[in-house]
C-alpha cells in the first residue's frame, strides 16, 4: 500500500507501507545506528516521534523477546528503505511487519531515506506526519502544520508507569549484563530508587548489574515519597519529549537533591540541569545515533556513545561554581555529563546502558554505587 | 596528546611485488602515511622493491630505495641514514616478517631503533598461533577448539577429545601442504598421517571445524591513550572455509542484532588491548555458529591490510592515513574527520548504503588448476561497489568484475545445467558459485536448499531470490517489444534500484542497450550521486566521494572549472594490475597542476586512485559504458582520458566517443588502427617496416589455411585482450585447432590474429610520448628471455645490453614514425623482435603501457604525467622534455610469478602472461642489477652449492658456457644424461642423474632435500616439459630459483659474479635520479 510522508515545511515523501495502516503524527527524526532497530523502537523516549533509520537495511535479524527496551514498539511511525523479507537469526521469533502490525505501528519502507534525511538536517527536525489513507499532500502538510509538536508538551506520564514495581519482578534476573570485573558494585547490595520517565529495560538491567535493588516508580513520584524508603540512591531516568515541560519532576528532584546519591541519564539528565536552575534548549535536528565521541573532560579518554535526545542542557545557563562539567560532545562541544560539586548527583545525556549501541561508557554505573558508598560511608 | 619530539626520522618498509594475497592496497595504505607523516615534518626514508607504486616515487618519501625487501638490505639501508623508528604495520606481512627480523637480528637495538605502531611483542603475540591463542584464553574469549599432535596417538587422543569433523593443519610445510579436514576416522588417519610427514618437525594442529559458520572482520584503531574506536563491520557472504580475500565480502555486517554486534566489539577491544597493538589498526576475524550464535576469534593481524582497504574506502574513513598520524602520538581526537571537517577522527562511521566486495579471479591462465576455493587465496584482484541496497551494490559489482557479465546474468541457460552439476558448483567453493546460486533458484531451489548445500546466509540468498524474480518480471515483457520498449515505468525504476544494467534488461526484453537507455532517460529514471560521508548525511560532507543509485536527490557539486575526467582500470587481474592505476593517479596529479578539476572513476578498493584525496572528485563506479555515461552525462566534463586504464577504458572508447564523450590523447581511430591487424600491416608496409608474418580471419578454415602459409611455428591470439590471454605459440595444425577454439571463447566476435613466431628473437620494449609533432623515447628495454614469451612475464634491462647501435637507432627510427603515423598524443609502447639483425615490430599500443612506471622510475622523467599534459595540448617542448634520457645505471625489471599458489601448475613460461606483480634492481653493473631483481623477486641466486642443469639439444651448446663459469665460480653441477655428456666433452666437471621419464627420481630427492640451490632447466616438447615438470614444481614450492631460459641462466651467471666480487650496496632513488640530471 502506497504511504506519504509529510513535513510541516511542504517536503513530501514517498514509500509503501508495511505493519499498521492508519495516519501518525509526530516529530520526524532519524537514527544513524546501524544496529538495534527492535531496541530503538521499543525505547520510550521516541514517543510521540516517527523514526527514520538511515541504515537502508532493516528487519535482517527480526525481532525477538530479549530485546526490547520497554512494554512494546514506543515509535510513532517507523520510517526505512529497504524491508527484509526474510529474517536470518537464531534468536528471531518473528518479522518486523510482524511485529509492527501486531502493536499498531505504522511502517514505511521504500522511502529515499538519505534524502529526508537531509533534508532534516538541514532545517531540523520538525512536525510530520505518515498516512496510509490520506493521500493528499496538502490535506497531510496542513495536519502535520497543525500538530502540537514537542515543544512544552508533557509525554512523559504517557509512557511512565502507572505503578511502582521491583525491576527483577519485570526482567527476571536472567540476561543481566555481567559488568565487567571491577565494575560490580563492592558491597553489600543497594537500593535504588528509579523514577521512571520512559525508563529503558537495559538501564534496569546494568543497575542490577552493579548491584543494585531497583524499585520502580511514576514519574509524578513525590520526594518524600521516595525518600522514605531509604534508598542508597536515586536514579532519574531517560524519557521522551520536552524537559521543561515536566514541571512536576523538576520540582520533586529538587527537593531530592543533597537528600541522596542522584544518577540521571538523558531526560533524567536535563530535568537535573533544570534543578540546577539551568536551561535546556532543542537541538536543530537532535543526536540519535550509536558513534557520537563524547569525552571525559577528567580522563581524557573517549567514549563512543549511544545517544538519543533532541533537547540539550545549556553549558552556559549552568552555575559554575556548583556545577562541574565532566563530559563533552566532540562532534558538536554540546554538554554531555555533569556533576554537583557540593551534592552527591552526577548524570550524562547520553546513553552508558546502549542497547543500542556500544559499552564503552558502562563504568559508569560503578561511579554511581561508588558514589552511593561514599555517601554511605560519611553519613 | 601533541605528536612525538623524540623521533624525526621514520623508516617505512613497503610490501615488495604484487603477489597473490597482497597487492595493491598496500601502495595506497604506504603512500597514505608517507603523505601524513611528511606533513607533520617528519623525514621519510622508504623502502620498497616495487617500482609500479605511488609510494617510490620520488616525491612521496624524502628517501626512497628501489631494493630488495630483506633484513639485510634494509640493514644496510639502516647503516647509512641511521633512522629513529621504524613503522612496520603498513607493508603487509613482508614488512611484518622483515622487521621481526631485524629485531631478531639486534639491528633495531644496535642503531636505537624504536618499533612505533606496533612492537615486536605484539606483533609476535598476534601472529605465533600458541601465543595468539593463550591471550585470547586469558580475556576469556572463545577460539575453535585446538590441540597439536606430534604422532598419530596424540593425533587419535586429540581428535576423540574435540570430535569430529576436524581440520588437520601440518605445520611448517611448503605451500600449506597436506592439510585438510577429515569427516570420518578413516579419512582422519589418512589425513593426519600425511600431515605428520609433511611437516618438517612432524607437527599437526587439529582443529575443531568451524567450516559453514558465519564469518565477520572488524577494523579497529587504537592510540596512545587507549582509545578504541571500530572503523567498519564486514559480514562474508561465503561462509567459513573460504579465504576472506577470495570472499564475497559485505559492509556492514548484515545479520548480527545489536546484542552481538555488541559482543564482537567488545571482543575487539579486549584483543587489541591484549595483544598490545600501542597505536594503528588492526583486522580481527571472528566466526559464529549460525545455529546458536557461538561467537569465536579467527584470527587478528596487527596492521593495516585488504580489509582495511576496503574499510577505508567502504566508509571513507582513511585508516592507513590515521594510523600513521596515531602512530607518531596523535590521538584519535586529535585528528579531524577530512570528510566532515569539523568532527573528530575518534567516532565510528555510520554508513547510510550496502557496500560489496567481490574478488576477481584468473583461473582461466591456469587451466590444470581447479578453480575451487579454499583457505589459501587465490584471487588477484577486486572490485567494490556501492548501493542503497545489497541487491544492487551486488549487480554492480558483477558487471564491475568486467569477466563479461553485465549483472547477476545468465550466461548459460539454467534448463541446460544438469542437477547434480549444480549440486556440485554449490557445495564446493568456486570462481563462479554465485551464478550457480542464480541457477539453482530459477530451477526452483528453495532458500533452505540452498543454505544447506552453500551455507550462505539465507538472508543473502533471499535478496538474490528477488533479483532472480525481478528478472523472472522483467523477461514478462520480452515477445510483446521488438525494438520498442514497453516496460512499465514503475518496474524499470525499480529494476534499476535492483541494480539491474540497461545492457541486461536489454537482454531480458530483447531491446538493445542504447535503446533501454534513451526509453529510461525519457521516463526521467536517472542514476544520482550520492555521497560517501561516514555519518550517513548526519554533517555535511565536504570530499566529493560518490556513488550512483536511482533515488530522488542528487548530491553531485558542479563546478565551473575546466574538468577533465580519467577512467581506472578496475579490478587487478594478471595484465592489468597497479602499473595502470600509477599512471591514472600521474594523470590526476599533472591535470591538477595545470589547473583542471579531475575527476577519477574506478572500482577498485586496493587502489591509491580510489582514494578520496587523489582527484577532486572520486566516482566510485563500475567501468561500463552505462556507468560512464551517466557521470559524463552529469559532469560534462572537457576531456575524458581513456588511455592510462590499460585495455578496460580502452574497450569502451568507441561507444563513448560515439555517445558524445570528448575523447583527449591519441584519436579513438589511431587506436583502432593500432589494434586491427589489417590497418595496421597496411601502415607499416607504408612506413616500410618489417613485420612478422601474420593474417587475421574470424573462421577456423582460414586460421588454419594462413597458418600453413605462413609456415609453424605460428603465435595465435585473439584480438582486443590484454595479457596475452589464450595467446599460443603452435607448432602444428592438431593444436592449432584446439587453440581456435579457446581464443573465440574469450573474444567472442573479435578476429583471431596468427604471427609468424620469430624463434630465438631478442624482444624489445620501447616507452615513448609524443605530442602530434615530436616523439621522445623514455626508455628502451631489452628483455632478457627470447621473444615468445609474453612481456609481462619476461625481465627487461634498461638501457639494453647486448643490442648494437645500429639496432637501437632503427628501433628510434621505426617508434618515431609509427608515433607520427598515428598521430599519437600521449604514451604509446612498441614491441620489437630482432632476429638476425632484422627489426621487426610486433605491436603498438597507443596508450600507458605496464613498463611506464619501471621506465618513469630508471630514467628519472614522469612520463605518464607528461603525457596527460601532452592530451590536453602542451606540446613537449613546453613541458621540456624533448630529449630521451642518457642514464649511467642499469635498471631490471623482473616479474614475480603465483605458481605456488596453483598446486599443478607448470612454471613454463609462454606468451600467455601469468606474472602478478613486478621489481626493480638498480645498479651500475648488469650482473649486480640483476642480482637484485632476483632477491627482490624472491629467488635469491645461490652464491655456491650445487646446480642442476638440464637443457634440451638446441641448448647444448650455449649451456657450456654458462657451466664453465658456474664450475669456476665453484658450483657443483649435476646434469641429465644428455646435458652431462655435453659438459663432460667439454671438460667440465658433473654428476649425472637419471630423467624422471625415464623413472629415476633421484634428482626430485636431492631437491626435497635441499641440496640443489639452483635450477637450470630449458625443456622442449610437449613430453619433455611434462617429464621435467615435478622437478619445476619441486623447486618453485621450496623456493629454489628455477631458471627457464638460457638467456635468463646468462644473466644469473652474470648476477652471480657480480655478487661474488663484492656484496651489493644500497643507493637511494633520489640521488641515483641527482646523477641523471647532472649528466
Amino acid at each position: 500500500m502506497k504511504a506519504f510522508i509529510a513535513l510541516e515545511d511542504g517536503a513530501i515523501f514517498e514509500g509503501v507501507s508495511f505493519g499498521a495502516s492508519g495516519e501518525r503524527l509526530g516529530e520526524i527524526v532519524f537514527n544513524t545506528s546501524m544496529t538495534g532497530y527492535q531496541e530503538i523502537m521499543t525505547d520510550p523516549s521516541y514517543k510521540g516521534q516517527i523514526v527514520t533509520m538511515t541504515y537502508p537495511l532493516i528487519g535482517n535479524y527480526g525481532i525477538n523477546k530479549e530485546d526490547i527496551e520497554s512494554s512494546g514498539p514506543k515509535v510513532e511511525g517507523f520510517i526505512i528503505k529497504e524491508k527484509s523479507k526474510i529474517t536470518s537469526n537464531w534468536r528471531s521469533e518473528k518479522s518486523l511487519d510482524e511485529y509492527l502490525k501486531e502493536n499498531n505501528i505504522i511502517g514505511i519502507e521504500g522511502v529515499d531515506t538519505r534524502s529526508l534525511t537531509l533534508h532534516i538536517r538541514t532545517k531540523g527536525a520538525m512536525k510530520g506526519i505518515v498516512s496510509t489513507i490520506d493521500l493528499n499532500p496538502k490535506s497531510l502538510i496542513k495536519k502535520a502544520k497543525n500538530s502540537p509538536g514537542l515543544i512544552g508538551r508533557d509525554l512523559v506520564k504517557e509512557v511512565t508507569c502507572k505503578k511502582s514495581y521491583k525491576a527483577e519482578k519485570i526482567l527476571g534476573t536472567r540476561d543481566i549484563p555481567r559488568l565487567r570485573s571491577g565494575q560490580e558494585g563492592q558491597g553489600t547490595r543497594k537500593k535504588v530508587i528509579a523514577m521512571d520517565f520512559g525508563i529503558k529495560y537495559n538501564i534496569l538491567r546494568c543497575l542490577m548489574g552493579a548491584g543494585c535493588d531497583v524499585t520502580v516508580v511514576p514519574a509524578d513520584t513525590k520526594a518524600k515519597d521516595i525518600l522514605t524508603h531509604n534508598p542508597d540512591g536515586i536514579f532519574l531516568s531517560n524519557g521522551p519529549g520536552d524537559p521543561a515541560a515536566v514541571t512536576y519532576a523538576i520540582e520533586e528532584i529538587k527537593k531530592l537533591l543533597g537528600k541522596k546519591p542522584i544518577f540521571g541519564i538523558c531526560l533524567g539528565h536535563q530535568l537535573l540541569g533544570l534543578a540546577f536552575k539551568g536551561k535546556t534548549f532543542k537541538l536543530k535536528f537532535g543526536h540519535r545515533g550509536a558513534n557520537h565521541p563524547v569525552k571525559d573532560l577528567k580522563t581524557g579518554k573517549i567514549e563512543i556513545t549511544s545517544q538519543n535526545h533532541g533537547f540539550s542542557v545549556d553549558i552556559n545557563s549552568l552555575n559554575k561554581e556548583d556545577v562541574e562539567l565532566t563530559h563533552i560532545n566532540l562532534n558538536d562541544n554540546t554538554l554531555e555529563g555533569m556533576a554537583h560539586k557540593k551534592l552527591p548527583v552526577f548524570s550524562v545525556q547520553y546513553h552508558p546502558e546502549a542497547s543500542p549501541g556500544p559499552h564503552d561508557s558502562r563504568y559508569l554505573f560503578k561511579r554511581f554505587t561508588d558514589l552511593m558508598d561514599t555517601y554511605a560511608k560519611k553519613n | 596528546m601533541p605528536k612525538r619530539t623524540d623521533i624525526h626520522k621514520i623508516l617505512i618498509i613497503g610490501s615488495g611485488p604484487i603477489i597473490i594475497g597482497q597487492a595493491c592496497e598496500f601502495d595506497y595504505s604506504g603512500t597514505q602515511a608517507c603523505k601524513a607523516l611528511r606533513e607533520e615534518g617528519f623525514q621519510i626514508v622508504l623502502i620498497n622493491s616495487n617500482p609500479a607504486t605511488i609510494m617510490t616515487d620520488p616525491e612521496t618519501a624524502d628517501i626512497t630505495y628501489i631494493e630488495p625487501i630483506t633484513p639485510e638490505t634494509v640493514e644496510k639501508i639502516i647503516a647509512i641514514e641511521l633512522p629513529d623508528a621504524l613503522l612496520p604495520t603498513l607493508g603487509g606481512q613482508t614488512a611484518l616478517n622483515t622487521a621481526m627480523k631485524l629485531k631478531e637480528m639486534g639491528v633495531l637495538d644496535k642503531y636505537n631503533i624504536k618499533m612505533i605502531g606496533a612492537d615486536h611483542n605484539a606483533i609476535k603475540k598476534a601472529e605465533d598461533r600458541k601465543c595468539f591463542k593463550n591471550a585470547m584464553l586469558r580475556i576469556g574469549l572463545d577460539l575453535p577448539r585446538s590441540e597439536m599432535a606430534y604422532n598419530m596417538e596424540e593425533a587419535k587422543s586429540a581428535m576423540k577429545k574435540i570430535g569430529l569433523p576436524v581440520i588437520i593443519r601440518p605445520g611448517f610445510t611448503l605451500g600449506g601442504t597436506g592439510g585438510g579436514i577429515a569427516r570420518t576416522e578413516e579419512e582422519f588417519e589418512k589425513i593426519a598421517t600425511l600431515g605428520l610427514q609433511n611437516s618438517m618437525i612432524s607437527e599437526i594442529l587439529i582443529e575443531e571445524s568451524i567450516l559453514g559458520w558465519k564469518e565477520y572482520e572488524l577494523e579497529v584503531m587504537r592510540d596512545r591513550k587507549d582509545n578504541v574506536v571500530i572503523v567498519c563491520s564486514i559480514e562474508n557472504f561465503d561462509p567459513m572455509g573460504i579465504h576472506t580475500g577470495d570472499s564475497i565480502t559485505v559492509a556492514p555486517a548484515q545479520t548480527l542484532t545489536d546484542k552481538e554486534y555488541q559482543k564482537m566489539r567488545n571482543a575487539s577491544l579486549a584483543i587489541i588491548r591484549e595483544i598490545g597493538v600501542e597505536t594503528g589498526g588492526s583486522n580481527i576475524q571472528f566466526a559464529v555458529n549460525p545455529k546458536d550464535g557461538r561467537m569465536v576469534v579467527i584470527e587478528m593481524n596487527p596492521r593495516v591490510s585488504r580489509s582495511s582497504a576496503l574499510a577505508s574506502k567502504a566508509t571513507g574513513f582513511p585508516i592507513a592515513k590515521i594510523a600513521a598520524k596515531l602512530a607518531i602520538g596523535y590521538t584519535l581526537d586529535e585528528i579531524r574527520n577530512d570528510i566532515t571537517k569539523v568532527t573528530p577522527a575518534s567516532f565510528e562511521p555510520t554508513i547510510d548504503y550496502c557496500v560489496v566486495k567481490i574478488p576477481r579471479f584468473t583461473f582461466e591462465k591456469f587451466p590444470e588448476a581447479k578453480d575451487m576455493l579454499g583457505i589459501s587465496m587465490k584471487s588477484v584482484g577486486e572490485t567494490m561497489a556501492i548501493g542503497r541496497t545489497f541487491k544492487e551494490a551486488l549487480q554492480k559489482g558483477l558487471r564491475g568484475l568486467e569477466i563479461g557479465h553485465i549483472g547477476l546474468d545468465s550466461k548459460q541457460s539454467y534448463k541446460e545445467i544438469p542437477d547434480e552439476k549444480i549440486k556440485q558448483r554449490l557445495e564446493e567453493p568456486n570462481a563462479s558459485r554465485i551464478f550457480y546460486v542464480k541457477y539453482a533458484l530459477q530451477k526452483g531451489y528453495s532458500i533452505e536448499d540452498l543454505h544447506g548445500l552453500t551455507k550462505i546466509d539465507p538472508w543473502f540468498l533471499e535478496n538474490i531470490k528477488d533479483i532472480v524474480d525481478l528478472e523472472k518480471e522483467i523477461a514478462h515483457y520480452k515477445r510483446r517489444t521488438k525494438k520498442k520498449n514497453n516496460l512499465p515505468a514503475g518496474l524499470l525504476l525499480k529494476a534499476k534500484q535492483y541494480g539491474f544494467s540497461d545492457a541486461q534488461i536489454a537482454e531480458l526484453t530483447g531491446s538493445n542497450e542504447l535503446t533501454v537507455r534513451n526509453y529510461r532517460k525519457r521516463h526521467f529514471i536517472k542514476a544520482v550521486f550520492r555521497l560517501v560521508d561516514t555519518c550517513a548525511g548526519e554533517f555535511e560532507a565536504y570530499t566529493p566521494y560518490y556513488y550512483s543509485t536511482y533515488e530522488t536527490k542528487d548530491e553531485v557539486r558542479l563546478s565551473k572549472k575546466k574538468k577533465i575526467m580519467i577512467l581506472g582500470g578496475g579490478p587487478n587481474r594478471i595484465g592489468q594490475g597497479i602499473e595502470f592505476d600509477y599512471c591514472c593517479c600521474h594523470a590526476s596529479f599533472a591535470l591538477k597542476e595545470l589547473g583542471y578539476e579531475t575527476i577519477m572513476v574506478n572500482s577498485n578498493p586496493e587502489t591509491v586512485s580510489t582514494d578520496y584525496d587523489t582527484s577532486d572528485k572520486l566516482y566510485f563506479e563500475p567501468l561500463t559504458f552505462e556507468d560512464v555515461m551517466n557521470i559524463i552525462d552529469k559532469e560534462k566534463p572537457d576531456g575524458v582520458i581513456v588511455q592510462f586504464g590499460g585495455q578496460t577504458p580502452l574497450n569502451l572508447a568507441r561507444r563513448l566517443e560515439k555517445a558524445g564523450a570528448p575523447i583527449i590523447g591519441t584519436s579513438v581511430k589511431s587506436i583502432d588502427i593500432a589494434e586491427d591487424r589489417k590497418k595496421f600491416s597496411m601502415l607499416l608496409k607504408k612506413l616500410k617496416i618489417s613485420q612478422p608474418e601474420s593474417g587475421s580471419t574470424t573462421s577456423t578454415k582460414k586460421a588454419l589455411k594462413i597458418a600453413k602459409a605462413i609456415g609453424f611455428p605460428v603465435l595465435v591470439r585473439p584480438s582486443y585482450v590484454l595479457g596475452g590471454r589464450a595467446m599460443r605459440i603452435v607448432y602444428d595444425e592438431g593444436s592449432m585447432l584446439e587453440f581456435i577454439k579457446e581464443a573465440k571463447e574469450v573474444s567472442g566476435k573479435h578476429p583471431i590474429l596468427i604471427d609468424k613466431f620469430l624463434e630465438d628473437a631478442i624482444e624489445v620494449d620501447v616507452d615513448a610520448i609524443s605530442d602530434g609533432e615530436i616523439t621522445v623515447i623514455g626508455g628502451i628495454m631489452e628483455h632478457i628471455e627470447e621473444a615468445g614469451i609474453h612481456s609481462g612475464d619476461s625481465a627487461c634491462v634498461l638501457p639494453p645490453h647486448t643490442l648494437g647501435d645500429d639496432i637501437i637507432e632503427t628501433v628510434r627510427k621505426y617508434t618515431h614514425s609509427m608515433s607520427k603515423a598515428l598521430k599519437v598524443k600521449g604514451l604509446v609502447n612498441v614491441q620489437f623482435a630482432i632476429k638476425q639483425n632484422t627489426v621487426y615490430v610486433l605491436e603498438v599500443n597507443p596508450r600507458a603501457s605496464r613498463t611506464v612506471p619501471f621506465v618513469s622510475k630508471a630514467i628519472g622523467v614522469p612520463l605518464a604525467k607528461i603525457a596527460a599534459k601532452v592530451m590536453t595540448g602542451k606540446t613537449l617542448k613546453e613541458l621540456g622534455f624533448t630529449e630521451e634520457k642518457k642514464v649511467n645505471h642499469i635498471s631490471v625489471k623482473e616479474s614475480v610469478l603465483p605458481f605456488s599458489r596453483f598446486s599443478g601448475v607448470d612454471i613454463l613460461l609462454g606468451p600467455e602472461m601469468k606474472s602478478t606483480g613486478e621489481v626493480m634492481g638498480i645498479d651500475t653493473s648488469f650482473g649486480m642489477a640483476f642480482y637484485k631483481s632476483q632477491i627482490a623477486a624472491g629467488q635469491a641466486l645461490p652464491k655456491n652449492g650445487k646446480v642442476f642443469i638440464s637443457v634440451k639439444n638446441q641448448d647444448k651448446r650455449n649451456i657450456i658456457f654458462i657451466a664453465k663459469k658456474l664450475e669456476d665460480m665453484g658450483f657443483e653441477i649435476i646434469a641429465t644424461k644428455g646435458t652431462y655428456k655435453a659438459l663432460r666433452s667439454n671438460n667440465i666437471k658433473a654428476e649425472s642423474v637419471g630423467k624422471i621419464g625415464e623413472g629415476s627420481s633421484a634428482i626430485l630427492d636431492y631437491i626435497k632435500k635441499g641440496e640443489i640451490k639452483l635450477v637450470i632447466n630449458t625443456p622442449s616438447g610437449e613430453k619433455g616439459q611434462s617429464d621435467s615438470k615435478p622437478i619445476r614444481s619441486a623447486a618453485v614450492m621450496r623456493g629454489i630459483p628455477c631458471i627457464t631460459t638460457i638467456s635468463g641462466a646468462q644473466a644469473a651467471v652474470n648476477g652471480i659474479e657480480a655478487t661474488l666480487k663484492n656484496d651489493f650496496q644500497v643507493k637511494s632513488l633520489q640521488e641515483y635520479q641527482h646523477r641523471i640530471n647532472v649528466v
